[in-house]
Protein backbone atom coordinates (compact mmCIF):
# COMPACT_ATOMS: atom_id res chain seq x y z
CA UNK A 1 0.00 0.00 0.00
CA UNK A 2 2.97 2.30 0.51
CA UNK A 3 3.80 2.09 -3.18
CA UNK A 4 3.41 5.38 -5.10
CA UNK A 5 0.53 4.89 -7.51
CA UNK A 6 0.37 5.82 -11.13
CA UNK A 7 -3.13 6.15 -12.52
CA UNK A 8 -4.10 3.71 -15.22
CA UNK A 9 -4.70 6.48 -17.73
CA UNK A 10 -1.35 8.11 -17.08
CA UNK A 11 0.36 4.78 -17.39
CA UNK A 12 -1.37 3.92 -20.66
CA UNK A 13 -0.50 7.31 -22.09
CA UNK A 14 3.14 7.02 -21.17
CA UNK A 15 3.47 3.45 -22.36
CA UNK A 16 1.45 3.74 -25.55
CA UNK A 17 2.79 6.85 -27.23
CA UNK A 18 6.15 5.62 -28.48
CA UNK A 19 4.70 2.36 -29.80
CA UNK A 20 1.86 4.05 -31.65
CA UNK A 21 4.32 6.45 -33.20
CA UNK A 22 6.54 3.54 -34.19
CA UNK A 23 3.71 1.66 -35.82
CA UNK A 24 2.56 4.74 -37.72
CA UNK A 25 6.09 5.28 -38.93
CA UNK A 26 5.79 1.94 -40.70
CA UNK A 27 2.73 3.04 -42.61
CA UNK A 28 4.57 4.40 -45.64
CA UNK A 29 3.23 4.09 -49.24
CA UNK A 30 3.98 0.52 -50.34
CA UNK A 31 1.92 -1.30 -47.67
CA UNK A 32 -1.06 -3.34 -48.83
CA UNK A 33 -4.49 -2.18 -47.70
CA UNK A 34 -4.73 -4.99 -45.14
CA UNK A 35 -1.28 -4.29 -43.76
CA UNK A 36 -2.02 -0.58 -43.60
CA UNK A 37 -5.22 -1.33 -41.71
CA UNK A 38 -3.22 -3.39 -39.21
CA UNK A 39 -0.47 -0.78 -38.96
CA UNK A 40 -3.01 1.88 -38.06
CA UNK A 41 -4.28 -0.29 -35.19
CA UNK A 42 -2.71 0.44 -31.87
CA UNK A 43 0.17 -1.70 -30.78
CA UNK A 44 -0.73 -2.49 -27.19
CA UNK A 45 1.09 -0.68 -24.40
CA UNK A 46 3.47 -3.12 -22.76
CA UNK A 47 4.69 -3.10 -19.17
CA UNK A 48 7.88 -4.47 -17.70
CA UNK A 49 10.22 -6.26 -17.82
CA UNK A 50 11.01 -4.51 -14.53
CA UNK A 51 8.60 -4.26 -11.61
CA UNK A 52 5.16 -2.93 -12.49
CA UNK A 53 2.17 -2.02 -10.33
CA UNK A 54 -0.05 -5.04 -9.69
CA UNK A 55 -3.17 -4.98 -7.50
CA UNK A 56 -4.22 -8.34 -6.10
CA UNK A 57 -7.33 -9.24 -4.14
CA UNK A 58 -6.50 -12.07 -1.78
CA UNK A 59 -8.92 -13.33 0.85
CA UNK A 60 -10.97 -10.16 0.46
CA UNK A 61 -8.07 -7.78 0.98
CA UNK A 62 -6.54 -5.64 -1.76
CA UNK A 63 -2.75 -5.56 -1.98
CA UNK A 64 -0.97 -3.03 -4.19
CA UNK A 65 2.43 -4.32 -5.12
CA UNK A 66 5.25 -3.75 -7.56
CA UNK A 67 6.36 -7.01 -9.14
CA UNK A 68 7.86 -8.15 -12.41
CA UNK A 69 5.45 -9.67 -14.95
CA UNK A 70 7.28 -13.00 -14.67
CA UNK A 71 6.44 -13.53 -10.99
CA UNK A 72 3.91 -16.30 -10.37
CA UNK A 73 0.91 -16.00 -8.10
CA UNK A 74 2.44 -18.73 -5.94
CA UNK A 75 5.69 -16.82 -5.35
CA UNK A 76 3.77 -13.60 -4.78
CA UNK A 77 1.59 -15.18 -2.12
CA UNK A 78 4.49 -16.80 -0.33
CA UNK A 79 7.34 -14.32 -0.76
CA UNK A 80 5.56 -10.97 -0.89
CA UNK A 81 2.35 -11.45 1.07
CA UNK A 82 3.74 -13.94 3.61
CA UNK A 83 0.79 -16.21 2.93
CA UNK A 84 2.84 -19.38 3.17
CA UNK A 85 -0.12 -21.72 3.57
CA UNK A 86 -0.07 -22.22 -0.19
CA UNK A 87 2.71 -24.74 -0.85
CA UNK A 88 5.23 -25.19 -3.63
CA UNK A 89 5.68 -28.85 -4.51
CA UNK A 90 6.71 -29.23 -8.13
CA UNK A 91 6.36 -25.68 -9.49
CA UNK A 92 5.22 -27.17 -12.82
CA UNK A 93 1.57 -28.09 -12.48
CA UNK A 94 2.07 -31.74 -11.61
CA UNK A 95 1.23 -31.94 -7.89
CA UNK A 96 -1.56 -29.56 -6.83
CA UNK A 97 0.16 -28.35 -3.62
CA UNK A 98 -0.25 -24.77 -4.85
CA UNK A 99 -4.03 -25.02 -5.42
CA UNK A 100 -5.92 -21.80 -4.68
CA UNK A 101 -9.34 -20.54 -5.77
CA UNK A 102 -9.48 -17.80 -8.40
CA UNK A 103 -13.01 -16.41 -8.66
CA UNK A 104 -14.06 -19.62 -6.93
CA UNK A 105 -12.34 -21.94 -9.42
CA UNK A 106 -9.50 -24.19 -8.35
CA UNK A 107 -6.28 -23.11 -9.98
CA UNK A 108 -2.58 -24.02 -9.87
CA UNK A 109 -0.91 -20.87 -8.53
CA UNK A 110 2.51 -22.05 -9.76
CA UNK A 111 1.46 -21.73 -13.43
CA UNK A 112 -0.44 -18.48 -12.93
CA UNK A 113 1.25 -15.12 -13.48
CA UNK A 114 0.24 -12.71 -10.72
CA UNK A 115 -0.21 -9.89 -13.22
CA UNK A 116 -2.95 -11.92 -14.92
CA UNK A 117 -5.22 -12.32 -11.86
CA UNK A 118 -5.72 -8.61 -11.26
CA UNK A 119 -9.40 -7.90 -10.77
CA UNK A 120 -10.09 -11.49 -9.71
CA UNK A 121 -10.72 -12.78 -6.20
CA UNK A 122 -8.04 -15.16 -4.92
CA UNK A 123 -8.82 -17.41 -1.95
CA UNK A 124 -6.02 -19.22 -0.14
CA UNK A 125 -6.15 -21.60 2.80
CA UNK A 126 -5.66 -18.60 5.11
CA UNK A 127 -8.98 -17.18 3.87
CA UNK A 128 -11.13 -20.25 4.39
CA UNK A 129 -11.90 -20.13 8.11
CA UNK A 130 -14.49 -17.72 9.46
CA UNK A 131 -12.48 -16.04 12.19
CA UNK A 132 -11.74 -18.83 14.66
CA UNK A 133 -14.38 -21.11 13.14
CA UNK A 134 -12.80 -23.60 10.78
CA UNK A 135 -14.36 -24.20 7.40
CA UNK A 136 -16.25 -27.54 7.52
CA UNK A 137 -13.69 -29.05 5.13
CA UNK A 138 -10.82 -28.06 7.42
CA UNK A 139 -12.65 -29.56 10.38
CA UNK A 140 -13.33 -32.75 8.42
CA UNK A 141 -9.64 -33.18 7.52
CA UNK A 142 -8.80 -33.00 11.22
CA UNK A 143 -11.68 -35.27 12.19
CA UNK A 144 -10.73 -37.92 9.58
CA UNK A 145 -6.97 -37.50 9.99
CA UNK A 146 -6.70 -36.58 6.31
CA UNK A 147 -2.94 -35.94 6.33
CA UNK A 148 0.41 -37.02 7.69
CA UNK A 149 3.12 -34.43 7.00
CA UNK A 150 0.49 -31.86 5.97
CA UNK A 151 2.38 -30.44 3.02
CA UNK A 152 -0.29 -31.24 0.43
CA UNK A 153 -3.15 -30.42 2.80
CA UNK A 154 -3.91 -26.76 1.98
CA UNK A 155 -4.14 -27.67 -1.70
CA UNK A 156 -6.23 -30.76 -0.94
CA UNK A 157 -8.67 -28.74 1.15
CA UNK A 158 -9.16 -25.99 -1.43
CA UNK A 159 -9.55 -28.58 -4.16
CA UNK A 160 -12.13 -30.42 -2.05
CA UNK A 161 -14.07 -27.22 -1.39
CA UNK A 162 -14.15 -26.62 -5.16
CA UNK A 163 -15.19 -30.22 -5.86
CA UNK A 164 -18.32 -29.65 -3.78
CA UNK A 165 -19.10 -26.22 -5.25
CA UNK A 166 -18.75 -27.77 -8.72
CA UNK A 167 -21.37 -30.33 -7.61
CA UNK A 168 -19.29 -33.33 -8.65
CA UNK A 169 -20.53 -36.80 -7.72
CA UNK A 170 -19.27 -37.90 -4.32
CA UNK A 171 -19.14 -41.68 -4.50
CA UNK A 172 -15.67 -42.92 -3.60
CA UNK A 173 -14.40 -43.46 -7.17
CA UNK A 174 -15.63 -40.03 -8.27
CA UNK A 175 -14.02 -38.27 -5.32
CA UNK A 176 -10.73 -39.98 -6.14
CA UNK A 177 -10.98 -38.92 -9.79
CA UNK A 178 -12.05 -35.35 -9.03
CA UNK A 179 -9.30 -35.03 -6.39
CA UNK A 180 -6.66 -36.51 -8.71
CA UNK A 181 -5.07 -33.11 -9.30
CA UNK A 182 -3.72 -33.23 -5.74
CA UNK A 183 -0.92 -35.67 -5.07
CA UNK A 184 -0.18 -36.79 -1.51
CA UNK A 185 3.31 -38.19 -1.06
CA UNK A 186 2.32 -39.56 2.34
CA UNK A 187 -0.51 -41.52 0.76
CA UNK A 188 -3.22 -40.23 3.06
CA UNK A 189 -5.77 -40.79 0.30
CA UNK A 190 -8.25 -43.07 2.13
CA UNK A 191 -8.66 -40.52 4.90
CA UNK A 192 -8.77 -37.57 2.49
CA UNK A 193 -11.57 -39.27 0.56
CA UNK A 194 -13.41 -39.96 3.82
CA UNK A 195 -13.09 -36.32 4.86
CA UNK A 196 -14.41 -35.02 1.56
CA UNK A 197 -17.31 -37.46 1.54
CA UNK A 198 -18.27 -36.61 5.10
CA UNK A 199 -18.68 -32.94 4.21
CA UNK A 200 -20.64 -33.89 1.10
CA UNK A 201 -23.06 -35.87 3.29
CA UNK A 202 -23.34 -32.99 5.67
CA UNK A 203 -24.31 -30.67 2.83
CA UNK A 204 -26.77 -33.08 1.24
CA UNK B 1 12.65 -17.65 -16.48
CA UNK B 2 13.78 -14.74 -18.65
CA UNK B 3 12.41 -11.27 -17.98
CA UNK B 4 9.74 -10.15 -20.44
CA UNK B 5 7.29 -7.36 -21.16
CA UNK B 6 3.57 -7.90 -20.71
CA UNK B 7 0.62 -6.49 -22.64
CA UNK B 8 -3.07 -7.13 -22.19
CA UNK B 9 -5.18 -7.31 -25.34
CA UNK B 10 -8.80 -6.15 -25.53
CA UNK B 11 -9.37 -6.70 -29.23
CA UNK B 12 -7.93 -9.13 -31.74
CA UNK B 13 -6.60 -6.47 -34.12
CA UNK B 14 -4.29 -4.90 -31.58
CA UNK B 15 -3.22 -8.34 -30.35
CA UNK B 16 -2.14 -9.15 -33.92
CA UNK B 17 -0.42 -5.79 -34.36
CA UNK B 18 1.44 -6.24 -31.09
CA UNK B 19 2.62 -9.71 -32.08
CA UNK B 20 3.90 -8.22 -35.33
CA UNK B 21 5.71 -5.43 -33.48
CA UNK B 22 8.10 -7.79 -31.67
CA UNK B 23 9.56 -10.97 -33.22
CA UNK B 24 10.00 -12.41 -29.72
CA UNK B 25 6.36 -11.93 -28.70
CA UNK B 26 4.06 -14.84 -27.81
CA UNK B 27 0.43 -15.17 -26.83
CA UNK B 28 -0.53 -16.37 -23.38
CA UNK B 29 -3.97 -17.82 -22.62
CA UNK B 30 -4.28 -20.25 -19.68
CA UNK B 31 -0.50 -20.21 -19.35
CA UNK B 32 -0.33 -23.88 -18.32
CA UNK B 33 2.04 -24.73 -21.14
CA UNK B 34 3.85 -21.52 -21.92
CA UNK B 35 4.64 -20.58 -18.30
CA UNK B 36 5.83 -24.11 -17.61
CA UNK B 37 8.19 -24.04 -20.61
CA UNK B 38 9.41 -20.53 -19.73
CA UNK B 39 10.44 -21.70 -16.28
CA UNK B 40 12.78 -24.21 -17.89
CA UNK B 41 14.05 -21.70 -20.49
CA UNK B 42 12.67 -23.91 -23.28
CA UNK B 43 10.89 -20.84 -24.64
CA UNK B 44 12.01 -17.28 -23.87
CA UNK B 45 9.45 -14.77 -25.16
CA UNK B 46 10.45 -11.13 -24.89
CA UNK B 47 6.81 -10.00 -24.74
CA UNK B 48 3.72 -11.88 -23.58
CA UNK B 49 0.45 -10.79 -25.15
CA UNK B 50 -2.32 -11.75 -22.72
CA UNK B 51 -5.37 -12.70 -24.80
CA UNK B 52 -7.58 -13.83 -21.93
CA UNK B 53 -9.77 -10.70 -22.03
CA UNK B 54 -10.64 -11.08 -25.71
CA UNK B 55 -14.32 -11.84 -26.30
CA UNK B 56 -13.89 -15.39 -27.56
CA UNK B 57 -14.81 -17.57 -24.61
CA UNK B 58 -18.38 -18.50 -25.56
CA UNK B 59 -19.64 -21.98 -26.40
CA UNK B 60 -22.42 -21.66 -28.96
CA UNK B 61 -24.72 -24.38 -30.19
CA UNK B 62 -25.33 -24.12 -33.91
CA UNK B 63 -28.79 -24.64 -35.43
CA UNK B 64 -27.63 -27.55 -37.62
CA UNK B 65 -26.46 -29.56 -34.60
CA UNK B 66 -22.88 -28.36 -34.44
CA UNK B 67 -21.16 -26.50 -31.62
CA UNK B 68 -18.69 -23.61 -31.82
CA UNK B 69 -16.08 -23.47 -29.06
CA UNK B 70 -14.51 -20.07 -28.45
CA UNK B 71 -10.72 -20.39 -28.37
CA UNK B 72 -10.69 -19.11 -24.77
CA UNK B 73 -13.32 -21.52 -23.49
CA UNK B 74 -11.60 -23.58 -20.82
CA UNK B 75 -11.26 -27.34 -20.98
CA UNK B 76 -13.59 -27.52 -17.93
CA UNK B 77 -16.26 -25.36 -19.52
CA UNK B 78 -16.30 -27.42 -22.70
CA UNK B 79 -16.26 -30.76 -20.85
CA UNK B 80 -19.18 -29.62 -18.67
CA UNK B 81 -21.25 -28.32 -21.60
CA UNK B 82 -24.35 -30.48 -22.09
CA UNK B 83 -24.51 -30.08 -25.88
CA UNK B 84 -20.86 -31.05 -26.30
CA UNK B 85 -21.32 -34.17 -24.18
CA UNK B 86 -24.49 -35.15 -26.05
CA UNK B 87 -23.40 -34.39 -29.61
CA UNK B 88 -19.64 -35.01 -29.39
CA UNK B 89 -19.05 -37.58 -26.64
CA UNK B 90 -15.43 -38.27 -27.64
CA UNK B 91 -14.59 -34.57 -27.30
CA UNK B 92 -16.05 -34.31 -23.80
CA UNK B 93 -14.44 -37.60 -22.76
CA UNK B 94 -11.02 -36.58 -24.06
CA UNK B 95 -11.18 -33.43 -21.94
CA UNK B 96 -12.31 -35.20 -18.77
CA UNK B 97 -9.41 -37.63 -19.19
CA UNK B 98 -6.88 -34.78 -19.56
CA UNK B 99 -4.64 -33.14 -16.98
CA UNK B 100 -6.40 -32.32 -13.66
CA UNK B 101 -9.51 -30.37 -12.62
CA UNK B 102 -7.31 -27.40 -11.70
CA UNK B 103 -5.42 -27.39 -15.01
CA UNK B 104 -8.65 -27.83 -16.96
CA UNK B 105 -10.04 -24.71 -15.24
CA UNK B 106 -7.08 -22.71 -16.55
CA UNK B 107 -6.27 -24.28 -19.91
CA UNK B 108 -8.05 -23.11 -23.04
CA UNK B 109 -9.14 -24.86 -26.22
CA UNK B 110 -6.83 -22.73 -28.39
CA UNK B 111 -3.87 -23.34 -26.09
CA UNK B 112 -4.61 -27.04 -25.98
CA UNK B 113 -4.22 -27.63 -29.70
CA UNK B 114 -1.08 -25.45 -29.68
CA UNK B 115 0.62 -27.16 -26.72
CA UNK B 116 4.17 -28.41 -27.25
CA UNK B 117 5.44 -31.97 -26.92
CA UNK B 118 6.21 -33.42 -23.48
CA UNK B 119 9.42 -35.05 -24.83
CA UNK B 120 11.91 -34.90 -21.94
CA UNK B 121 14.73 -33.89 -24.30
CA UNK B 122 12.72 -31.01 -25.70
CA UNK B 123 12.04 -29.85 -22.15
CA UNK B 124 15.70 -30.07 -21.04
CA UNK B 125 17.88 -27.31 -22.52
CA UNK B 126 21.06 -29.30 -21.84
CA UNK B 127 19.98 -31.96 -24.37
CA UNK B 128 20.06 -32.12 -28.15
CA UNK B 129 16.69 -31.37 -29.70
CA UNK B 130 16.05 -30.30 -33.29
CA UNK B 131 12.67 -28.89 -32.36
CA UNK B 132 14.14 -26.54 -29.74
CA UNK B 133 17.46 -25.85 -31.47
CA UNK B 134 17.27 -26.77 -35.17
CA UNK B 135 20.34 -28.76 -36.22
CA UNK B 136 21.34 -29.82 -32.70
CA UNK B 137 20.23 -33.44 -33.15
CA UNK B 138 17.59 -35.68 -31.58
CA UNK B 139 18.61 -37.26 -28.29
CA UNK B 140 15.47 -39.39 -28.18
CA UNK B 141 16.19 -41.57 -31.20
CA UNK B 142 19.00 -43.37 -29.35
CA UNK B 143 17.86 -42.34 -25.88
CA UNK B 144 15.00 -43.02 -23.51
CA UNK B 145 12.17 -43.28 -26.01
CA UNK B 146 9.42 -45.20 -24.28
CA UNK B 147 7.02 -42.25 -24.76
CA UNK B 148 7.99 -41.59 -28.36
CA UNK B 149 6.45 -41.97 -31.79
CA UNK B 150 5.98 -45.20 -33.72
CA UNK B 151 4.69 -43.47 -36.85
CA UNK B 152 5.11 -40.08 -38.52
CA UNK B 153 8.52 -39.33 -37.04
CA UNK B 154 11.63 -38.43 -39.01
CA UNK B 155 15.40 -38.64 -38.59
CA UNK B 156 15.10 -35.21 -36.99
CA UNK B 157 12.31 -35.81 -34.47
CA UNK B 158 10.27 -38.69 -33.01
CA UNK B 159 8.29 -36.80 -30.38
CA UNK B 160 4.62 -37.40 -29.67
CA UNK B 161 1.89 -34.78 -29.61
CA UNK B 162 0.41 -34.62 -26.12
CA UNK B 163 -3.10 -33.29 -26.75
CA UNK B 164 -6.01 -35.63 -26.07
CA UNK B 165 -8.51 -33.07 -27.31
CA UNK B 166 -6.86 -32.77 -30.73
CA UNK B 167 -7.22 -36.53 -31.26
CA UNK B 168 -10.93 -36.34 -30.44
CA UNK B 169 -11.28 -33.30 -32.72
CA UNK B 170 -10.01 -35.47 -35.60
CA UNK B 171 -12.89 -37.86 -35.00
CA UNK B 172 -15.30 -34.92 -35.21
CA UNK B 173 -13.97 -33.25 -38.40
CA UNK B 174 -13.39 -30.09 -36.36
CA UNK B 175 -12.50 -26.81 -38.03
CA UNK B 176 -10.01 -24.36 -36.51
CA UNK B 177 -10.92 -20.73 -37.11
CA UNK B 178 -7.92 -18.43 -37.31
CA UNK B 179 -7.45 -14.71 -37.61
CA UNK B 180 -4.23 -13.53 -39.22
CA UNK B 181 -2.82 -10.29 -40.52
CA UNK B 182 -4.40 -10.91 -43.91
CA UNK B 183 -7.80 -11.92 -42.62
CA UNK B 184 -9.75 -14.92 -41.33
CA UNK B 185 -9.42 -18.52 -42.45
CA UNK B 186 -10.81 -21.91 -41.51
CA UNK B 187 -8.46 -24.89 -41.25
CA UNK B 188 -9.72 -28.47 -41.00
CA UNK B 189 -8.11 -30.05 -37.93
CA UNK B 190 -6.53 -32.83 -40.01
CA UNK B 191 -4.56 -30.18 -41.90
CA UNK B 192 -3.69 -28.09 -38.84
CA UNK B 193 -0.69 -29.97 -37.39
CA UNK B 194 2.28 -30.81 -39.62
CA UNK B 195 4.76 -33.69 -39.50
CA UNK B 196 8.30 -32.86 -38.36
CA UNK B 197 10.15 -33.90 -41.55
CA UNK B 198 13.30 -31.80 -41.70
CA UNK B 199 11.70 -28.84 -39.86
CA UNK B 200 10.51 -30.16 -36.50
CA UNK B 201 10.42 -26.62 -35.12
CA UNK B 202 7.34 -26.05 -37.29
CA UNK B 203 4.34 -27.77 -35.71
CA UNK B 204 1.23 -26.29 -37.30
CA UNK B 205 0.25 -24.45 -40.49
CA UNK B 206 -0.19 -21.23 -38.50
CA UNK B 207 2.02 -18.26 -39.30
CA UNK B 208 3.63 -16.42 -36.39
CA UNK B 209 1.05 -14.18 -34.78
CA UNK B 210 -1.99 -16.02 -36.12
CA UNK B 211 -4.73 -16.09 -33.50
CA UNK B 212 -7.06 -19.04 -33.07
CA UNK B 213 -10.52 -17.57 -32.47
CA UNK B 214 -12.68 -20.71 -32.30
CA UNK B 215 -12.85 -24.44 -32.91
CA UNK B 216 -16.01 -25.53 -34.66
CA UNK B 217 -17.54 -28.97 -34.27
CA UNK B 218 -19.77 -29.51 -37.30
CA UNK B 219 -22.74 -31.86 -37.18
CA UNK B 220 -21.59 -35.07 -38.88
CA UNK B 221 -23.19 -38.46 -39.36
CA UNK B 222 -20.90 -40.22 -36.91
CA UNK B 223 -19.90 -37.69 -34.25
CA UNK B 224 -22.79 -38.55 -31.90
CA UNK B 225 -21.61 -42.13 -31.73
CA UNK B 226 -18.01 -41.50 -30.75
CA UNK B 227 -15.77 -42.69 -27.96
CA UNK B 228 -12.38 -41.72 -26.55
CA UNK B 229 -10.15 -44.35 -24.96
CA UNK B 230 -6.97 -43.35 -23.16
CA UNK B 231 -4.33 -45.82 -21.96
CA UNK B 232 -1.72 -44.46 -19.56
CA UNK B 233 0.71 -45.37 -16.78
CA UNK B 234 -1.64 -44.32 -13.99
CA UNK B 235 -5.38 -43.98 -13.66
CA UNK B 236 -5.56 -40.18 -13.85
CA UNK B 237 -3.53 -36.95 -14.24
CA UNK B 238 -1.23 -38.49 -16.84
CA UNK B 239 -0.58 -38.18 -20.56
CA UNK B 240 -1.52 -41.00 -22.93
CA UNK B 241 0.77 -43.85 -23.90
CA UNK B 242 -1.80 -44.59 -26.58
CA UNK B 243 -5.25 -43.15 -27.11
CA UNK B 244 -8.00 -43.74 -29.64
CA UNK B 245 -10.86 -41.56 -30.80
CA UNK B 246 -13.37 -43.48 -32.85
CA UNK B 247 -16.65 -42.41 -34.37
CA UNK B 248 -18.89 -44.66 -36.41
CA UNK B 249 -22.12 -44.27 -38.33
CA UNK B 250 -23.56 -47.78 -38.42
CA UNK B 251 -26.81 -48.47 -40.28
CA UNK B 252 -28.41 -51.89 -40.52
CA UNK B 253 -25.21 -53.41 -39.21
CA UNK B 254 -23.00 -51.80 -41.84
CA UNK B 255 -20.45 -49.05 -41.22
CA UNK B 256 -21.45 -46.08 -43.39
CA UNK B 257 -18.91 -43.57 -42.11
CA UNK B 258 -15.93 -43.82 -39.76
CA UNK B 259 -13.29 -41.67 -38.18
CA UNK B 260 -10.33 -43.26 -36.46
CA UNK B 261 -7.63 -41.20 -34.76
CA UNK B 262 -4.76 -42.08 -32.46
CA UNK B 263 -2.86 -40.19 -29.78
CA UNK B 264 0.51 -40.94 -28.21
CA UNK B 265 1.86 -42.60 -31.35
CA UNK B 266 2.96 -39.74 -33.62
CA UNK B 267 4.37 -36.19 -33.58
CA UNK B 268 0.89 -35.00 -34.55
CA UNK B 269 -2.59 -36.15 -33.58
CA UNK B 270 -2.77 -39.09 -35.97
CA UNK B 271 -5.72 -39.72 -38.24
CA UNK B 272 -5.69 -43.20 -39.73
CA UNK B 273 -7.21 -43.08 -43.20
CA UNK B 274 -6.14 -46.71 -43.69
CA UNK B 275 -8.06 -47.74 -40.60
CA UNK B 276 -11.12 -45.80 -41.74
CA UNK B 277 -11.03 -47.44 -45.18
CA UNK B 278 -10.95 -50.85 -43.53
CA UNK B 279 -14.20 -49.99 -41.74
CA UNK B 280 -16.42 -48.28 -44.30
CA UNK B 281 -18.83 -50.59 -46.09
CA UNK B 282 -18.02 -53.50 -43.78
CA UNK B 283 -20.23 -55.17 -41.15
CA UNK B 284 -19.75 -53.63 -37.71
CA UNK B 285 -18.30 -56.71 -36.03
CA UNK B 286 -15.20 -57.97 -34.27
CA UNK B 287 -13.57 -59.19 -37.47
CA UNK B 288 -13.87 -55.79 -39.11
CA UNK B 289 -12.55 -54.03 -36.03
CA UNK B 290 -9.52 -56.34 -35.87
CA UNK B 291 -8.83 -55.73 -39.56
CA UNK B 292 -9.07 -51.97 -38.99
CA UNK B 293 -6.58 -52.25 -36.12
CA UNK B 294 -4.17 -54.09 -38.40
CA UNK B 295 -4.60 -51.56 -41.18
CA UNK B 296 -4.17 -48.61 -38.83
CA UNK B 297 -0.89 -49.89 -37.41
CA UNK B 298 0.68 -51.27 -40.61
CA UNK B 299 4.05 -49.63 -41.15
CA UNK B 300 4.46 -48.52 -37.54
CA UNK B 301 7.89 -49.12 -36.06
CA UNK B 302 9.36 -48.62 -32.64
CA UNK B 303 12.75 -47.45 -31.42
CA UNK B 304 13.25 -50.14 -28.79
CA UNK B 305 11.58 -48.98 -25.62
CA UNK B 306 8.36 -47.97 -27.35
CA UNK B 307 7.82 -51.11 -29.47
CA UNK B 308 4.98 -52.09 -27.14
CA UNK B 309 2.90 -49.18 -28.40
CA UNK B 310 2.07 -50.97 -31.64
CA UNK B 311 0.34 -53.94 -30.02
CA UNK B 312 -1.18 -51.60 -27.45
CA UNK B 313 -2.59 -49.41 -30.22
CA UNK B 314 -4.12 -52.43 -31.97
CA UNK B 315 -5.89 -53.57 -28.82
CA UNK B 316 -7.00 -50.07 -27.94
CA UNK B 317 -8.46 -49.60 -31.43
CA UNK B 318 -10.45 -52.84 -31.17
CA UNK B 319 -11.73 -51.88 -27.75
CA UNK B 320 -12.72 -48.35 -28.80
CA UNK B 321 -14.47 -49.56 -31.96
CA UNK B 322 -16.30 -52.30 -30.05
CA UNK B 323 -17.47 -49.71 -27.54
CA UNK B 324 -18.84 -47.35 -30.16
CA UNK B 325 -19.95 -49.86 -32.79
CA UNK B 326 -21.59 -52.42 -30.54
CA UNK B 327 -24.95 -53.41 -32.06
CA UNK B 328 -27.62 -51.81 -29.88
C1 LIG C 1 0.88 -31.50 -15.38
C2 LIG C 1 0.17 -31.36 -16.68
C3 LIG C 1 -0.59 -32.42 -17.17
C4 LIG C 1 -1.26 -32.30 -18.39
N1 LIG C 1 -1.97 -33.37 -18.87
C5 LIG C 1 -2.59 -33.26 -20.08
C6 LIG C 1 -3.31 -34.36 -20.63
O1 LIG C 1 -3.42 -35.41 -20.01
N2 LIG C 1 -3.88 -34.20 -21.85
C7 LIG C 1 -3.79 -33.03 -22.54
O2 LIG C 1 -4.35 -32.95 -23.64
N3 LIG C 1 -3.11 -31.99 -22.06
C8 LIG C 1 -2.51 -32.08 -20.84
N4 LIG C 1 -1.81 -31.02 -20.35
C9 LIG C 1 -1.57 -29.87 -21.21
C10 LIG C 1 -2.63 -28.82 -21.11
O3 LIG C 1 -3.85 -29.33 -21.60
C11 LIG C 1 -2.14 -27.63 -21.94
O4 LIG C 1 -1.05 -27.07 -21.26
C12 LIG C 1 -3.21 -26.59 -22.10
O5 LIG C 1 -4.32 -27.11 -22.81
C13 LIG C 1 -2.67 -25.37 -22.83
O6 LIG C 1 -3.67 -24.37 -22.85
P1 LIG C 1 -3.37 -22.92 -22.21
O7 LIG C 1 -4.57 -22.09 -22.46
O8 LIG C 1 -2.92 -23.05 -20.81
O9 LIG C 1 -2.18 -22.50 -23.17
P2 LIG C 1 -0.97 -21.48 -22.95
O10 LIG C 1 0.06 -22.11 -22.09
O11 LIG C 1 -1.47 -20.15 -22.58
O12 LIG C 1 -0.44 -21.44 -24.45
C14 LIG C 1 0.11 -22.59 -25.08
C15 LIG C 1 0.59 -22.18 -26.47
O13 LIG C 1 -0.51 -21.87 -27.31
C16 LIG C 1 -0.41 -20.54 -27.80
N5 LIG C 1 -1.79 -20.05 -27.81
C17 LIG C 1 -2.67 -20.06 -26.78
N6 LIG C 1 -3.87 -19.63 -27.19
C18 LIG C 1 -3.76 -19.32 -28.50
C19 LIG C 1 -4.68 -18.83 -29.49
N7 LIG C 1 -5.96 -18.55 -29.20
N8 LIG C 1 -4.21 -18.63 -30.75
C20 LIG C 1 -2.92 -18.92 -31.08
N9 LIG C 1 -2.02 -19.39 -30.18
C21 LIG C 1 -2.43 -19.60 -28.91
C22 LIG C 1 0.52 -19.83 -26.86
O14 LIG C 1 1.22 -18.80 -27.50
C23 LIG C 1 1.47 -20.95 -26.46
O15 LIG C 1 2.45 -21.12 -27.44
C24 LIG C 1 -1.17 -31.10 -19.12
C25 LIG C 1 -0.44 -30.03 -18.61
C26 LIG C 1 0.22 -30.14 -17.41
C27 LIG C 1 1.01 -28.98 -16.89
S1 LIG D 1 3.47 -26.56 -7.08
FE1 LIG D 1 1.87 -26.10 -8.47
S2 LIG D 1 1.19 -28.03 -9.09
FE2 LIG D 1 2.95 -28.52 -7.91
S1 LIG E 1 0.12 -35.39 3.97
FE1 LIG E 1 2.20 -35.49 3.35
S2 LIG E 1 2.04 -35.11 1.24
FE2 LIG E 1 0.00 -35.36 1.80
Amino acid sequence: MSVPRMTRRRFLRRAALPTIAASLGLGEPRLSAAAAAVASITVLPAQGPGAIPVALTVNGRVYELRIEPRVTLLDTLRERLALTGTKKGCDQGTCGACTVLVDGRRTNACLTLAVMVQGKAVTTIEGLADGNRLHPMQAAFIEHDGFQCGYCTPGQILSAVALLSEKRPTDEASVREWMSGNICRCGAYPNIVAAVRSVAGQNA
Amino acid sequence: MNAFRYAQAHDAASALATMASDPGAAYIAGGTNVVDLMKDDVVRPTLLVDITRLPMRGIDTLPDGGVRLGALATMSEVADHAAVAARFPAVAQSLLLSASPQLRNMATIGGNVMQRTRCAYFRDVSQACNKRVPGSGCAAISGVNRQHAVVGGSKQCICTHPSDLAVALLSADAIVHVRGRSGDRAIPIDRFHVLPGTTPQRETVLERGDLITAVELPATASARTSFYLKVRDRASYEFALVSVAASLDVRAGTVRAARLALGGVAPIPWRSHDGERALVGKPANAGTFAAAAQAATRGMRGYGQNDFKIALAQRAIVRALSQVGAPS
